[in-house]
């Protein structure tokens, strides 16, 4: 076969690329999908009982949810400087963005981490005693709450290893590597997109 | 360029088919060949057709009798539940897209392979593992909530192995997703030279229709089913009325997976009908803008038609008008291809081999299942008949009626293709003729017995009944006689002496029928150039018309 680096079917690196890059945007779609039923829920609930929905939201801690955002948001800039990096041929800037974006999603897991253990002491986990919730609308909330920000969660974990795989390829050829960094971005700006959804559903809907 | 042969003829077919090149296993179960995928997927899919039609003679067995002598209530809920998460998620879903979408997508369309072969492995693999589960939840007594899963059924009162389940068809959805993005991309991406989107193969525009679906509705089932296996473990309350949450949250959300799904069904089947119906005729296909986006109408309508499940729900009388006009509206793209296929065979020269046999029954049973599909989307037929046999007699004919014929009809199609050997055309047809009598004498009379008041999902019925779920349970005798026959002579052939195929014993047009019988591991010789319409019979090019 003519050039290097192209794998089966294909003949052209050029068209492997732009086949790699759509099957990304797809799968994100796909993912778009999945996280629409959590929005549809979240939007049942509020239509039905609109009182209780704010009061609940208004429980969570926002200020934690608010630092989340910005330092997911950071991270995706990071994402983003790493693409053009790899772009411009400079690996080395682009790896220390990459794990820079890795050190950021990192903390948003931490925070978040953290305000799930202060979420535990209250007993506000889903199946714990339902004494500690005010109504059952907020118990309600506070479990679409834990499935939503959850798998979300997830998916910033997996995103955090594509990051990490990212970070740590030697791939010869400069394209496949900047196509390989380009599709990870991709994943994690989506990741960042859903937060930036979950956050004003969840957290903003508290503020009076 | 422009006047050399349609397609550049192989000069010499003496490299090794993509059977013969190795006979290991691990040629067969670590081989990323678009080719070899598809074969391993019409074996793990005939298994589980095989238990699904067990479940099924249960449910007709018992039904002989109105006391429903043989299952007790409960195994008669699990052995519906079990022949509806089957048939559905492991046999109908993967049958044509997997099999042939699998075989045909790159070869129809001048490429080597899928674009990602090793993701289309893995969804081999993904599919198996949640087989795997569905087998362990029927050997440990299986489910009774249906395939449809309804809260709060599903998610407090029903016993079996509920999670298991969902667990299993969660995970197939994997499987799918795969699936339809491999396809999407390989469309865009890996047509040959001069295979440009007004020369693809009908067969590629529903296959890409599909695949639309296959991405964006089967996530909404996996978010769906992961609610209801949470709302089970750890009760978190979404679809449960005792906390606030809604259970009609999970029949909007599953129907707007699960009506998409049934155009997941029958839109490959309208992709292979309109490929036999052209192929029989020697004629090009009439309409063929109206075919490709009728195929692409119907995929893009079918994800606003769910709320007709939903008619008794209690939803708005608003809502239902508008999800009926939807529905009606999305029988227009369906008439159009049968309508085209019509035209197209009308003052043809038509070879009535098994083929054209199978694509004949899918027309006149696709036909009765859609125009009573009509009758259900009207409001006030819909509200007598709900949840009657009226129902399952009409899904019954464009499922099995409509998708597993034309899976038939596509399988004996490209059956020479696909092994290299003719099969024994007199029984092909006498097997398309029994299984088109047997499916009518056992769905038709689900029809009347609907009509008459005849609830589903019911074992203990009212003896008036019993003559018409008689004559529906020798009707399904005589459809299992005609589902068993090809699986005889279709083997036979593979036999050492069975006849070879030419490379094209149709005498069709199509990429696939100028490469050889089977095809070589890359499919072609050479990279095809396409410089012809698609269906540009008669055949242009002698070569192509092979009579071996």
């Amino acid at each position: 076969m003519a050039e290097g680096g192209v794998q089966e079917p294909f003949a052209r690196a050029a068209r492997q690329r732009e086949a790699e890059r759509l099957g990304m945007l797809i799968f994100l779609a796909s993912e778009v999908m999945l996280f629409g039923g959590i929005f549809a829920a979240a939007l049942t609930l509020r239509l039905e009982h609109p009182a209780g929905y704010v009061d609940a939201a208004h429980h969570l801690k926002l200020w934690l949810g608010t630092a989340n955002t910005g330092v997911l948001l950071t991270s995706s800039l990071c994402a983003a400087l790493a693409v053009q990096a790899a772009r411009n041929g400079q690996a080395r800037w682009a790896a220390c963005a990459l794990w820079g974006a890795v050190a950021l999603g990192t903390v948003f897991l931490a925070i978040k981490g953290a305000e799930y253990a202060g979420e535990y002491r209250e007993g506000l986990m889903p199946g714990m005693a339902t004494t500690h919730f005010e109504g059952r609308t907020q118990q309600l909330f506070m479990n679409l709450y834990f499935i939503g920000t959850g798998l979300h969660a997830v998916h910033v974990t997996f995103g955090l290893a594509l990051l990490a795989a990212a970070a740590l390829n030697r791939s010869a050829r400069q394209d496949r590597h900047a196509m390989l960094i380009g599709n990870v971005a991709l994943y994690w700006h989506l990741v960042d997109v859903i937060w930036v959804f979950l956050y004003p559903t969840l957290y903003l809907a508290g503020v009076r | 360029m422009t006047d050399e042969p349609r397609f550049e003829h192989p000069p010499e077919e003496r490299a090794p088919s993509y059977l013969a090149e190795s006979h290991s296993l691990r040629s067969w179960f670590f081989t990323t060949d678009h080719k070899r995928i598809a074969l391993l997927y019409l074996v793990s899919i005939t298994l589980f057709f095989l238990i699904g039609a067990g479940a099924a003679a249960l449910i007709r067995l018992d039904l002989l009798t109105p006391q429903g002598d043989l299952l007790t209530n409960d195994g008669y809920n699990r052995a519906f539940s079990i022949h509806g998460i089957i048939m559905v998620w492991f046999f109908l879903i993967p049958s044509i897209p997997n099999v042939l979408g699998n075989f045909l997508v790159p070869i129809m369309i001048g490429a080597r392979d899928l674009a990602f072969p090793r993701l289309n492995l893995l969804s081999w693999y993904i599919y198996i593992l949640s087989g795997l589960l569905t087998l362990y939840v029927v050997v440990s007594g299986g489910v009774d909530t249906g395939w449809t899963f309804y809260t709060p059924l599903s998610s407090v009162y029903a016993n079996g192995a509920v999670v298991a389940t969902i667990v299993a068809v969660f995970i197939s959805g994997f499987s799918t997703i795969l699936t339809g993005l491999n396809f999407i991309v390989t469309i865009h991406k890996l047509r040959a030279p001069g295979m440009t989107w007004s020369r693809l193969p009908l067969f590629i525009w529903s296959h890409y229709a599909v695949s639309i679906i296959f991405v964006l509705a089967t996530p909404v089932l996996a978010i769906t089913l992961l609610l209801v296996a949470a709302e089970r473990l750890i009760g978190i309350g979404v679809f449960d009325p005792r906390l606030g949450g809604d259970p009609l949250l999970f029949q909007h959300l599953f129907w707007f997976y699960s009506h998409p799904a049934v155009y997941i069904m029958v839109l490959p089947a309208l992709g292979v009908v309109s490929e036999l119906i052209t192929a029989a005729a020697h004629k090009r296909i009439f309409g063929y803008w109206f075919v490709a986006f009728a195929s692409i109408a119907i995929a893009v309508i079918g994800f606003m038609v769910w709320g007709h499940h939903m008619f008794v729900s209690g939803q708005s009388v608003f809502a239902s008008a508008v999800f009926s006009f939807l529905s009606i509206a999305v029988a227009v793209p369906s008439a159009i291809k049968v309508y085209n296929w019509t035209a197209t065979l009308y003052k043809a020269d038509v070879a009535i081999d098994a083929p054209l046999l199978f694509a004949l029954g899918f027309i006149g049973l696709f036909v009765a299942g859609g125009l009573t599909g009509l009758m259900l989307a009207m409001l006030a037929i819909d509200v007598h008949v709900t949840d009657t046999y009226f129902v399952v007699a009409h899904f019954h004919y464009i499922m099995v009626g409509g998708s597993v014929t034309a899976f038939f009809g596509g399988l004996h199609f490209w059956w020479p293709k696909m092994t290299g050997r003719l099969y024994n055309e007199t029984l092909g047809r006498i097997a398309a003729i029994l299984i088109l009598v047997g499916f009518n004498i056992t769905f038709f009379p689900q029809f009347l017995l609907g009509y008459q008041g005849m609830p589903r999902r019911y074992h203990v019925y009212p003896p008036e009944f019993q003559v018409l779920h008689v004559i529906s349970s020798l009707g399904a005798a005589l459809l299992a006689v005609g589902y068993a026959m090809p699986a005889f002579y279709l083997l036979w052939s593979l036999l050492p002496g069975g006849r070879r195929a030419p490379a094209n014993p149709w005498g069709a047009s199509g990429l696939e029928w100028t490469t050889s019988s089977p095809p070589t591991k890359h499919n072609f010789i050479a990279q095809p150039v396409v410089v012809r319409q698609p269906y540009d019979y008669p055949l242009a090019h002698p070569a192509s018309r092979d009579d071996g």
